[in-house]
């Protein structure tokens, strides 16, 4: 008896356990693709990657609506940069956010234009002014076209 | 005691069953199984490509991949970064990464941190290059295998993926990655990382930084596609990885890297 009781406290305990352990782990649990080591995962997880939200939409999307930025655009010299680099994720635009950000600030341009030591980068192939001595203080998009900028000059 | 006659009704038995059971294996069609394994939609083997003598640093892609992925833009974390190394000709080596390069390199100065920085003049430069980073996704993930609950794996299309709700954030795996590309998403407290955008590449799009770089300096394919130009690239050119000594077999492929990138 002495012995007994402690053993079927032991039992009922264990039993507890795996029972909550039923409730607890997501049915989804197990060993897939990868074995246990690195396959051991709830398969339910794998929607809940799919199912985020795509906000950026690709410069294909704002062609119908803005046929006059896009054809500017895509036959100037930034005609490889997304429109949405500039004017942030397009989302569900026009129903929600109805305009999108217009970035007129010089930081915007400086990503490529600042001249920078990068010898061995395709940076070196891009046009770099100082940010110090060209025209300080002054948005680059009141003297250069950020759509089809012209080469060498102002707009 | 065994008798002859019931020794070899057994063995005969025995051997009938076994040949069942190969005949199960020749079953199996090799051109089946081949045909399975080339049907490029339905087994993806998601493998990146960075040519690193293209980028040039604008952080446009690090900007992308926050935004695409809700990440808070302030927070210092990011799935993805870009790292500028500048060798001078004295042979002395500065890198930097400020804010991952969100907002790209507008500035000669490079940042060695705790408020120090160092100007390098263009004349003075041997080398200088940017070099985009994310997470490998590599094969044999040591992020994965030391996960104690079972909250990060890597699936079929060759995806390291963390599970936001199993997740108790002990950060184990930020210890383990020799890349350091995990850290603790402050939403959740779980741990973060590079999803190579699986919600959009398994709707057929571009992961949002390859969409956003300009330059091609990121790329993203299907090893298991033939005819996929990114996969071709990596099997037929001279790609290298990140510390292949360690083992993890990474897949993210670069070109042009430079013996400094650490
Ligand atoms: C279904 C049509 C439609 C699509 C697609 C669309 N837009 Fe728009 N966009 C609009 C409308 C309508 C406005 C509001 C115009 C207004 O109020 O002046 C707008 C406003 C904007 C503005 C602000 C303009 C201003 O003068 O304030 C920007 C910038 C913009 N869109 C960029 C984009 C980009 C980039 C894309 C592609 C990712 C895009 N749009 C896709 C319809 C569209
Ligand atoms: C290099 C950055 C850049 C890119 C790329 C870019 N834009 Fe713009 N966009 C700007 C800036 C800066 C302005 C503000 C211009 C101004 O104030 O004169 C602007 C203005 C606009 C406007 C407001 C109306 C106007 O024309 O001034 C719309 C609409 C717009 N852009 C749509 C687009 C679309 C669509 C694309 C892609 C085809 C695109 N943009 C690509 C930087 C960019
Ligand atoms: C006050 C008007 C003005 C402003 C503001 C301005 N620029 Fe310019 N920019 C010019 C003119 C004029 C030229 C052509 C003459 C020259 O090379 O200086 C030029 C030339 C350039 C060139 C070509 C340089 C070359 O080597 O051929 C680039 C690139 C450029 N600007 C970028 C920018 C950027 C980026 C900004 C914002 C940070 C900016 N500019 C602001 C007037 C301006
Ligand atoms: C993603 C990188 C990138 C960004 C951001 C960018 N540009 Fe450019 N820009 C280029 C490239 C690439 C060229 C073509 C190569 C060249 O001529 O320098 C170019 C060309 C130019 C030129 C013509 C230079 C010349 O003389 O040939 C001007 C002016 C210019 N950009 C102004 C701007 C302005 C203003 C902005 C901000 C609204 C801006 N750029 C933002 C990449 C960029």
């Amino acid at each position: 008896m002495h012995v007994l009781r402690p053993l079927l406290v032991v039992i009922a305990l264990v039993a507890i356990v795996l029972a909550i352990r039923i409730f607890a782990v997501p049915v989804g649990f197990g060993v897939y693709d990868g074995g246990y080591i690195y396959g051991w995962y709830d398969q339910s997880s794998e929607e809940a990657a799919k199912s985020v939200e795509v906000k950026y939409q690709g410069r294909e999307y704002c062609q119908g609506c803005h046929t006059e930025q896009s054809s500017k655009v895509s036959s100037s010299l930034h005609a490889n940069i997304q429109c949405e680099n500039c004017h942030g994720p397009a989302i569900k635009h026009p129903s929600e956010p109805p305009k999108l950000t217009i970035d007129t600030s010089r930081d915007l341009c400086l990503r490529c234009h600042a001249d920078l030591p990068a010898s061995l980068s395709g940076r070196s192939a891009i046009k770099g002014i100082d940010p110090d001595n060209h025209n300080p203080g002054v948005n680059c998009a009141s003297c250069h076209n950020p759509h089809s900028p012209a080469p060498g000059a102002a707009k | 005691m065994i008798t002859r006659r019931e020794f070899l009704k057994t063995s005969l038995a025995g051997a009938a069953g076994a040949a069942i059971s190969l005949a199960a294996i020749e079953m199996v069609d090799p051109g089946k199984v081949l045909a399975a394994a080339v049907q490029p939609e339905k087994n993806a083997r998601w493998a990146f490509l960075i040519d690193s003598t293209k980028c040039v640093g604008c952080g446009l892609c690090v900007k992308a991949c926050k935004l695409e992925n809700g990440l808070p833009f302030e927070a210092n974390i990011s799935p993805t970064w870009v790292e500028r190394y500048i060798l001078t000709n004295g042979g002395e080596l500065f890198a930097d990464s400020p804010k991952a390069g969100r907002d790209g390199y507008t500035s000669k100065r490079v940042d060695l941190g705790m408020g120090k920085y160092q100007v390098v003049d263009k004349s003075d430069t041997k080398k200088a290059f940017f070099v985009p980073k994310l997470c490998n996704h590599c094969e044999n993930p040591p992020c994965v295998q030391v996960c104690p609950v079972g909250a990060t794996y890597r699936t079929p299309d060759g995806v390291v993926l963390v599970d936001k709700s199993w997740c108790i954030g002990c950060g184990y795996c930020i210890m383990a990655c020799p890349y350091g590309a995990r850290f603790i998403d402050p939403r959740t407290r779980t741990a973060g990382k590079c999803t190579f955008c699986y919600h959009r590449i398994t709707k057929g799009l571009k992961t949002a930084c390859v969409q956003a770089c300009p330059f091609g300096a990121r790329q993203f394919g299907n090893l298991n596609d033939p005819n996929d130009p990114v996969a071709k690239t990596i099997m037929t050119q001279r790609v290298v990885v990140l510390k292949d000594e360690y083992g993890t077999k990474p897949q993210a492929y670069y070109l042009g890297l430079s013996k400094e990138v650490r």
